[in-house]
C-alpha cells in the first residue's frame, strides 16, 4: 500500500518534471517583455503595458471621479469636445464644431458623421442625448456625491429638482446637430465638456448592459446588476475594450474602425495595477512594463541615468499651499498671515523635497491656466520683516500658532508632507512663532478635521481636473467655508461674476483681478506647482503628458514592436 | 475520531459569534466611517448623511449587528462600500491568489526548514548547526521589503530571469475556472504556462517563507535535540538498527510534533500576513484589498473578511490537531 503510494508520487513528479522541461525548451519566447503582437491589427500591432498605481473603480465615466478609472475611460470613450495633447486647450471631438447663442444659455453643436460605436451602432445627436439624459435622470444611489461627482460640480442637480441644475434640455434636432440648453450661462461649460465623465456611450450597450439597472440592497446599499461598467464598456475611441481581470489586467485593443487619425502602433494595451511604486519602477527595468505613472521623485535619478528608459514630466497642474483658518485667532489678522509667509522660507522647500520637479507658487493657480497675474502681492522668504510686522501689529513674540500635517499619505504637490512640515515648523520658530504641532491619518481623518475647520494652519494641495480657474480659486474662495473660516463678500463676488462671464477676454481680467485680492487677504500660503513624472522604455515616443492627465495612448509608438 | 472532530466544529460557532460581536464592535469603533472616505477632499456635511442614511450607518448599532447576522447566516457577508461588489466574490477573487502564494511559501520553509534544522541537530555545534543558526537568525531578522526589492534586483533585473511582479505573464490567456492558477495552468494543459506561473510564483514565495523557513529549522533543531537524548532512541541504536531508520522512524517523526504545530500557526499567520509580499510583487491576493478596506473604513469587508480570516485559521488549527493522531498514536481523540 505503502509502496503503492509512493511509486503513484514519484511518476507524478516525474511527468511534472518534464513537462517543465518540454516547456522550458518548447518556449523560449516566454517573459521577453510581452511585445510579441498579437493585437490582431494590420496596422498597429505592438503591445504596451502600462503600470498603473491601482485598478479602475468602474469603467463607466459618468460615476467615476478616480484617476485610474478617467485614464482607462479615456482610451475607449470620446466626449464632444476634448483638449489638445498636453494642454488645456478646447479642441474639437466628436462635435466638429458649436456655436453658442447671444444670452449664453444655448450651445449647438455640429456632430462628426459616419461615426460607429464599437458595438457597430451608429453615433448621432440622438445618441448623445441620450447620454445627457441619462446623467440628468440619475435618481438614489447613482446622485451620491462620490458617483456622479462631475455632473453635480459641473451641472448641479438632477431632474428631480432637489437642487437647481445648469442643465435644462439636450435636442437632436436632426441626425448631426445636438441642441444643449442651459438654465443659467456658464462660461466654463466648454472645457468642463472635456471631462471623461461627459464622454458619450452607445445607448444600445447602456440599456443592453443594465448599465443603470441594480437595486437597493438591506443595508442599503446600490448593488449593480448590469455588466456595463465591468465587462462591455462601448464607446467610439481609438482602443476597444477587452477584458478585465482585477488586480491583474486590463486589456484593450486597437478600434480598426477608428474615425479619427490613429498615429501610432500600439494595437493591443494593457495596464496593469501595482501599488508599490518601487515594484513599477523595476518592472520597468526588466522591461515587463514599458511605462509607468506616478514615479517617486526620489527615483527620478535612477531612471534619468538609465539609457533604457526615460522620464516625462506633466505640466504643473496643481498647488499646494498652507490653508488658514481665520476663525481661529490670531489668524484672523492679515499682519499675523503675511508674516506666516515672510517667515517660511518657500524656494528652499521646494528646491529640498521636489527632486526639481517643483515650481514656487505665488498664487492659488498654476500658470497654465488662463486668468494667472503676474503681478499679485508677493512675500518673499524675510523672517525680519515678519517679526516686524508681528511687533508693529502690537503682538509680544513669538506668537503661539497651531500647524496640522497629514501622514500615511503621498500627493503629486506634497510627496512627503511631514519634511514640508518639519521645515516649516522651523523656520516658524526660528523667526517668531510657537508652533503646536498636529499631526492625523490623511482620509479621513486628517480631511475631514481641516474642511471642518478644526485646524488653524494645515498643509493641503489640489490639483485641477479641468483647465478653467473656476476649478481652483472658483473651488477655494467663492463661498464661505469652514476650512478657510473668513467671509469675504468682495471675492466671493468676483468669482461669482467671473464664473458666469461669457466673454472670455473679460473673464481673464476678472480670474487676474480676483487672483490678485486674493493674494492681497491671504487667505493661505500657496508654496508649490509640481510637475508629476510618469516613466517609459526608451523605445517609446509619442507620448504627451497632459497637463489633467487626459493622455490617448493612440498617439504612441513602441519601436521593435511589428 | 469522527465524534471528536464533529465536536471541535461545534465548538466553533459560540467562538465565531463572540468573535463576530467583537469585529463588529472594533470595526465600527474606528474613527471616521465609510462616508468620509468615499467623499475625500470634496464633501460636505450634508453629503456625509445622504451617504450614511444609504449605508445604513444612521441606525442604532445592535439593529445594524442585526441585521449583519442575518445576512451573514444567509451566505451573505455584505457588500463592500468602495467597489459596490459582495464581499464573498470579491474573497473567491483575492483568496486564492493568497492560499497559493502561502502553500507555496510552506512548501519551500518545510522541504528546506525541517531537513536544515535536523542536520543541524545531527551535527550539534559542528560547523553545519552554526552555519543553519546563521542562516536561520537572517532569515528572520532580514526585513520582507528589503529581501524582496534585493532579490527582485539580482534574479529579475540584472539577470533576467525571473519576472518581478504578477503572478502569470500578461500576454498568456488561459482559463482561471479556479484562480488558483497552477491548477488551472494544469487544466489548460500547456506546460508554458505553467512554467510561467511556476516562475511567477517562485520570488514571491522565497520572500514569504523565509521567517517560517528559519523557525520551523529551529524548531527542528531544538526538538531533535530533545528526542535524540530520548532513552528510546539509545534503545533502538544499541539493538543495532540501521541508523537511517533509527533517524527516520524514532527520531525525525517524534521530532515532528512540535514542528507540525508551528507549521500549523504559521500557515495561519501566512494567509494573513502576506500583505507585504503582496505589495512588493503586485500579488493580487487578500493583503492589499484588506489594507484598503481599513483605509476606506470598509466594514462589509474588513467584518466579512476578518471572520472568514478567523474561520481558516481555527480550521487549520483543527487540521493539526488531528494530525498529532497519525503522527503520535499515543494521542487519542475523545
Amino acid at each position: 500500500m505503502l509502496l503503492g503510494k509512493r511509486s503513484a508520487w514519484r511518476r507524478s513528479a516525474l511527468v511534472t518534471v518534464f513537462l517543465l522541461l518540454a516547456a522550458a525548451c518548447g518556449d523560449s519566447s516566454v517573459g521577453d517583455g510581452g511585445d510579441d503582437g498579437g493585437g490582431g491589427s494590420n496596422k498597429a500591432s505592438s503591445t504596451l503595458t502600462f503600470g498603473t498605481s491601482a485598478d479602475p473603480v468602474v469603467l463607466d465615466g459618468a460615476l467615476v471621479s478616480d484617476g485610474e478609472s478617467l485614464r482607462a475611460i479615456d482610451q475607449i470613450m470620446e466626449g464632444l469636445v476634448t483638449l489638445r495633447p498636453g494642454t488645456t486647450e478646447v479642441i474639437p471631438g466628436l462635435a466638429k464644431s458649436w456655436e453658442i447663442s447671444d444670452d449664453g444659455l444655448e450651445y449647438t453643436f455640429q456632430l462628426e458623421e459616419g461615426v460607429k460605436f464599437h458595438d457597430g451602432t451608429d453615433f448621432n445627436a440622438e445618441a448623445v442625448c441620450f447620454n445627457f439624459d441619462r446623467w440628468y435622470n440619475f435618481k438614489a444611489s447613482f446622485q451620491n456625491p462620490d458617483a456622479s461627482y462631475y455632473w453635480q460640480t459641473v451641472f448641479g442637480g438632477f431632474s428631480d429638482g432637489k437642487t437647481a441644475s445648469l442643465f435644462k434640455s439636450c435636442e437632436a434636432t436632426d441626425e448631426s446637430t445636438v441642441k444643449l440648453t442651459l438654465t443659467n450661462p456658464s462660461a466654463s461649460l466648454l472645457p468642463a465638456l472635456s471631462l471623461t465623465s461627459f464622454t458619450i456611450a452607445s445607448p444600445a450597450a447602456l440599456e443592453k448592459y443594465k448599465a443603470d439597472g441594480g437595486k437597493v440592497g438591506s443595508d442599503g446599499l446600490f448593488r449593480p446588476t448590469g455588466t456595463y461598467g465591468t465587462e462591455h464598456p462601448t464607446g467610439t475611441g481609438p482602443y476597444k475594450f477587452v477584458e478585465w481581470i482585477e488586480g491583474d489586467k486590463l486589456t484593450f485593443e486597437r478600434n480598426d474602425d477608428y474615425w479619427d487619425e490613429f498615429a501610432g502602433n500600439v494595437g493591443k494595451l494593457i495596464f496593469r495595477p501595482i501599488e508599490d511604486p518601487a515594484a513599477r519602477l523595476q518592472a520597468l527595468q526588466t522591461q515587463e512594463l514599458q511605462g509607468f505613472d506616478l514615479v517617486d521623485p526620489q527615483d527620478y535619478q535612477t531612471i534619468d541615468g538609465d539609457e533604457a528608459l526615460q522620464l516625462l514630466n506633466r505640466p504643473a497642474f496643481n498647488v499646494g499651499y498652507i490653508g488658514i483658518n481665520q476663525a481661529v485667532e490670531p489668524l484672523d489678522d492679515v499682519a499675523v498671515r503675511q508674516a506666516i509667509a515672510h517667515a517660511i522660507n518657500r524656494e528652499e522647500i521646494v528646491k529640498a523635497f521636489y527632486a526639481g520637479q517643483g515650481v514656487v507658487a505665488k498664487e492659488f493657480m498654476p500658470p497654465e491656466v488662463f486668468g494667472y497675474a503676474e503681478d499679485v502681492k508677493e512675500y518673499p522668504y524675510d523672517p525680519d520683516k515678519a517679526k516686524q510686522l508681528l511687533t508693529d501689529a502690537g503682538y509680544e513674540l513669538p506668537v503661539k500658532v497651531d500647524f496640522a500635517y497629514p501622514t500615511g499619505v503621498e500627493r503629486p504637490y506634497m510627496p512627503n508632507p511631514e519634511a514640508n512640515f518639519q521645515a516649516m515648523v522651523k523656520d516658524l520658530e526660528e523667526c517668531c512663532f510657537e508652533v503646536e504641532k498636529k499631526a492625523a491619518p490623511w482620509d479621513p481623518d486628517y480631511l475631514g478635521a481641516a474642511d471642518n475647520g478644526q485646524y488653524g494652519l494645515y498643509l493641503l494641495g489640489w490639483t485641477g481636473d479641468f483647465g478653467d480657474p473656476d476649478n481652483f480659486i472658483g473651488t477655494f474662495f467663492q463661498t464661505p467655508q469652514k476650512a478657510w473660516g473668513f467671509d469675504n463678500k468682495a471675492i466671493f463676488d468676483i468669482l461669482n461674476q467671473a464664473e458666469q462671464e461669457t466673454d472670455q477676454q473679460r473673464r481673464v481680467q476678472l480670474y487676474q483681478e480676483a487672483n490678485r485680492m486674493i493674494m492681497e487677504f491671504l487667505p493661505g500660503i500657496p508654496y508649490v506647482h509640481t510637475k508629476p513624472g510618469l516613466a517609459f522604455t526608451a523605445n517609446v515616443s509619442g507620448y504627451e503628458p497632459s497637463p489633467v492627465s487626459l493622455e490617448p495612448f493612440s498617439l504612441v509608438t513602441v519601436e521593435g514592436g511589428q | 475520531m469522527l465524534k471528536f472532530i464533529a465536536r471541535r466544529l461545534l465548538t466553533l460557532i459560540p467562538v465565531l459569534l463572540g468573535l463576530s460581536i467583537l469585529v463588529f464592535a472594533f470595526v465600527h469603533a474606528l474613527p471616521g466611517s465609510p462616508a468620509d472616505s468615499l467623499l475625500g477632499e470634496r464633501g460636505t456635511d450634508e453629503d456625509q448623511a445622504k451617504i450614511e442614511e444609504s449605508l445604513g450607518l444612521d441606525r442604532p448599532l445592535p439593529i445594524q449587528y442585526f441585521f449583519y447576522m442575518r445576512n451573514l447566516l444567509s451566505g451573505d457577508l455584505g457588500t463592500s462600500v468602495s467597489t459596490r461588489r459582495p464581499v464573498t466574490e470579491e474573497l473567491g477573487r483575492y483568496f486564492p491568489a493568497t492560499v497559493e502564494l502561502g502553500v507555496a511559501a510552506m512548501i519551500f520553509a518545510i522541504v528546506l526548514g525541517v531537513p536544515l534544522g535536523f542536520v543541524a541537530a545531527k551535527r550539534y555545534l559542528g560547523l553545519l548547526d552554526n552555519t543553519s543558526l546563521f542562516i536561520s537568525l537572517i532569515g528572520i531578522s532580514f526585513p520582507v521589503f528589503f529581501l524582496g526589492l534585493l532579490l527582485k534586483y539580482v534574479f529579475a533585473v540584472k539577470l533576467g530571469w525571473l519576472p518581478t511582479i504578477g503572478r502569470v505573464d500578461v500576454t498568456r490567456t488561459f482559463d482561471h475556472p479556479t484562480n488558483f492558477y497552477v491548477i488551472d495552468a494544469l487544466v489548460a494543459g500547456n506546460p508554458a504556462d505553467l512554467l510561467d506561473v511556476l516562475k511567477h510564483l517562485l520570488l514571491p514565495a522565497i520572500v514569504l517563507g523565509t521567517i517560517p523557513l528559519a523557525i520551523v529549522a529551529r524548531i527542528t533543531r531544538a526538538a531533535t535535540l530533545d528526542v535524540l537524548s530520548e532513552d528510546y532512541v539509545r534503545t533502538a541504536r544499541a539493538k543495532g538498527l540501521d541508523p537511517r531508520v533509527v533517524d527516520r522512524r524514532h527520531v525525525l517523526k517524534n521530532a515532528l510534533l512540535p514542528v507540525v504545530t508551528v507549521i500549523g500557526l504559521q500557515t495561519g499567520l501566512l494567509l494573513t500576513g502576506a500583505v507585504l509580499t503582496e505589495t512588493i510583487f503586485a500579488w493580487p491576493g487578500v493583503g492589499s484589498w484588506y489594507l484598503n478596506a481599513i483605509r476606506f473604513r470598509d466594514y462589509a469587508v474588513l467584518q466579512g473578511a476578518t471572520l472568514f480570516f478567523a474561520f481558516v485559521v481555527l480550521m487549520v488549527n483543527l487540521a493539526v490537531d488531528v494530525s498529532y493522531g497519525f503522527l503520535n498514536p499515543r494521542i487519542r481523540y475523545r
